[in-house]
């Protein structure tokens, strides 16, 4: 082990050293302290900006992916394009071979029809609701659970009981301040008993500030009123295409589990994963919504545009480190006879290096330390008043101060190998 | 034999020219010897101390210090050597201003890698070996002129280095003080301290047991009587 003689000293020679010039210290800090709290401040919102981004998009954290129906980027509609060649619902085969995917944590299947207009409660119709015909694992999948009533039983799909669950909203819709259960809702010419009220788990409230945010959330936003899958046959067509969700492990498994899924439900229905390109459309085929990657999208976009930032952020920083060579030049005139002295008194020449070196890096580190504080201050501020979102960054902070201390030791070496060289007979003749 | 200086001489360069300080400078000293080097400024005395002091190393010739030859060492080892060799005391006193009197006299035990307990035990043993026990918490600022230059002592003495070194010692105290140091001094030396002193005051370079005075870069050797016996 190699043992830095004298660091102990040094570190008290340095806060004495900084403590004896109180103003003169801060005032060199401060350039360094403007640099890291710029840094701190500009991570802090660029993580916070990613953070609700990838919350925004994923949904709230269910970390749930929907495989849908697509002709290119389009999701299929039955009322535009029927049923088209080929599809069938999806197969419980299928649906095995999905569920013991590793990323998957679990899967649901489901129908969908948006902007149904043949929803009615008295007369009253309820219109552009989405209706859901759903499987048994769907509410678990996605998130949701009950918040009055009941979900569907085994029961009613068995029997294909003409049953009805709405979302919270769309049931304070329907009936406004009176109990939703046991009401009895039209579709077409069937009843369907409502015999539950779903909620999202989370109290996650999107921030829409784009068009396409808009459109994200525009399919959660809309009523809807979920069947047992058991009953579409009853309210439509027999053999719909069918989608899924899935609820992934985790949020970076989400497009894997995605892919993946999309892939087995493609291969069972005999989808080549190329286009046909003798017709000029483009084919039917099973594709994620790959939010995730989306997400990474905005995200990358955002980093670009703050790393230009912590460029000129640096820049501060590297004016500050000049600020400390400076000062620390200064330093080292101002105690020319003291390193004389010290140096007749036997300090050998690493010895004097060690302590100016030390002086600056403390004083650098201090400056760090001062200036994460300050970034982290600052960065609430832009959250209260331009309301950014913001996440401190640890590792941030971590390297900041290293750099800061970097910084000292980079820039107080050329005054420290000035200090060290000093001749101890001219310095201690220095008036 | 401390100090063994042979044929030593040093010159400093002035530009293109070599200006010659000292000239063929030879002389020893004992242990336990209290020698003074006196001589008007100007006439090499400061420039032979910083070469006892090994501060600088001599252009020809030799100095041994304790038998070792100080023109072959290099810088660390020189830094070494007056860590533990040499007990600096300057005519200023020299003392860090924000550090007590205790911390100050320590200093050379910074540097000798001494833990810091023993420091502290070994600076207090100092100061009171020069009487200033008492003040060892004190900074400086708050010692007279004859305290401060004891401290210094103090601090020369707190490695047991083989000579004290003094230069000018008394130039900044007034008369009493100055007395009152030579006394230490000449206490120190009975003590069995090798003393090299150098002044350009007659009275204060009495104190020694030998006199040598320097005039224009030689060195030559006195006899105590001939400088007219003020003390």
């Amino acid at each position: 082990m190699v043992r830095v003689n004298g660091f102990g000293e040094n570190i008290k020679l340095a806060f004495r050293g900084i403590s004896t010039h109180k103003m003169r210290s801060f005032l060199t800090m401060l350039g360094i302290i403007i640099g890291i709290a710029a840094i701190i401040a500009i991570v802090s919102t660029i993580k916070g900006t990613n953070e609700q981004i990838k919350n925004n998009l994923i949904g709230g954290g269910t970390n749930t992916v929907t495989v849908k129906v697509k002709q290119g980027e389009w999701d299929y509609e039955f009322d535009y394009s029927g049923i088209p060649d080929g599809f069938y619902p999806v197969s419980s085969d299928s649906l095995e071979k999905i569920s013991s995917m590793p990323e998957v944590a679990s899967v649901s299947r489901f129908v969908t029809r948006s902007y149904v207009s043949n929803v009615s409660y008295r007369g009253t119709n309820l219109s552009g609701c989405g209706l859901i015909g759903v499987d048994q694992n769907y509410f678990s999948t996605t998130g949701m659970q009950v918040v009055k009533g009941r979900l569907f039983t085994e029961h009613d799909y068995v029997h294909f009981s003409k049953v009805a669950i709405l979302d919270r909203s769309t049931a304070k819709s329907i009936f406004n301040s009176e109990e939703a259960i046991g009401k009895v809702i039209d579709i077409g010419s069937e009843s369907f008993l409502v015999v539950g009220v779903v909620d999202t788990m989370s109290q996650f409230q999107p921030t829409i500030e784009t068009v396409e945010d808009y459109y994200t959330y525009m399919g959660n936003s809309s009523a809807k009123v979920y069947v047992p899958l058991a009953d579409w046959p009853i309210l439509y067509q027999f053999d719909e295409p069918e989608s899924i969700v899935i609820k992934a492990k985790d949020t970076e498994s989400m497009t894997e589990a995605g892919r993946g899924a999309a892939e087995i439900l493609n291969t069972a229905l005999g989808i080549s994963e190329t286009n046909d390109s003798s017709t000029g459309e483009q084919q039917f085929r099973y594709k994620a919504d790959d939010l995730l990657e989306q997400a990474k999208n905005i995200q990358d976009l955002s980093k670009s545009t703050n790393s230009m930032l912590i460029w000129i952020a640096g820049i501060s920083l590297l004016v500050g480190g000049i600020g400390v060579m400076n000062i620390m030049l200064v330093s080292v005139t101002e105690r020319t006879r003291e390193i004389g002295l010290k140096k007749a008194l036997g300090a050998r020449k690493k010895r004097i290096l060690g302590q100016f070196l030390t002086e600056a890096a403390v004083l650098t580190s201090i400056g760090g330390l001062l200036g994460v504080a300050v970034g982290i201050g600052l960065a609430y501020v832009i959250h209260f008043v331009a309301d950014v979102p913001v996440a401190i960054s640890l590792p941030a902070i971590a390297v900041s101060v290293v750099f800061s201390t970097v910084v000292g030791i980079v820039f107080g070496l050329l005054p420290s190998i000035q200090a060290a060289n000093l001749d101890p007979i001219e310095a201690l003749r220095y008036e | 034999m401390i100090i063994d200086i042979r044929n030593l001489y040093k010159n400093y360069k002035n530009g293109e020219m070599d200006v010659p300080v000292l000239h063929d400078v030879s002389f020893s000293v004992d242990e336990g010897e209290f020698v003074s080097i006196m001589g008007p400024s100007g006439s090499g005395k400061s420039t032979l101390m910083n070469i006892i002091g090994c501060l600088d190393r001599p252009t020809t010739g030799t100095y041994l210090f304790n038998g070792e030859d100080v023109s072959k060492m290099s810088d660390d080892q020189l830094s070494d050597l007056r860590n533990r060799g040499v007990g600096f005391v300057f005519q200023q006193f020299n003392l860090l201003p924000r550090e007590t009197a205790v911390e100050n006299v320590a200093l050379p035990l910074v540097y000798a890698n001494v833990p810091g307990k023993e420091r502290e035990d070994r600076a207090r043993k100092a100061l009171d070996r020069v009487g200033l026990s008492d003040r060892a918490d004190f900074l400086p600022t708050q010692l007279s002129g004859g305290q401060k230059q004891r401290v210094a002592v103090a601090r020369a003495l707190v490695n047991n280095p083989s000579i004290l070194l003094a230069d000018e010692p008394t130039g900044a105290l007034d008369s009493k003080s100055g007395e009152q140091l030579m006394e230490l001094f000449c206490e120190l030396n009975s003590q069995g301290t090798t003393i090299v002193m150098i002044t350009h005051e007659r009275g204060v370079a009495n104190y020694a047991q030998r006199v040598l005075v320097m005039s224009d870069g030689v060195l030559s050797a006195t006899n105590k009587e001939d400088l007219g016996g003020i003390k």
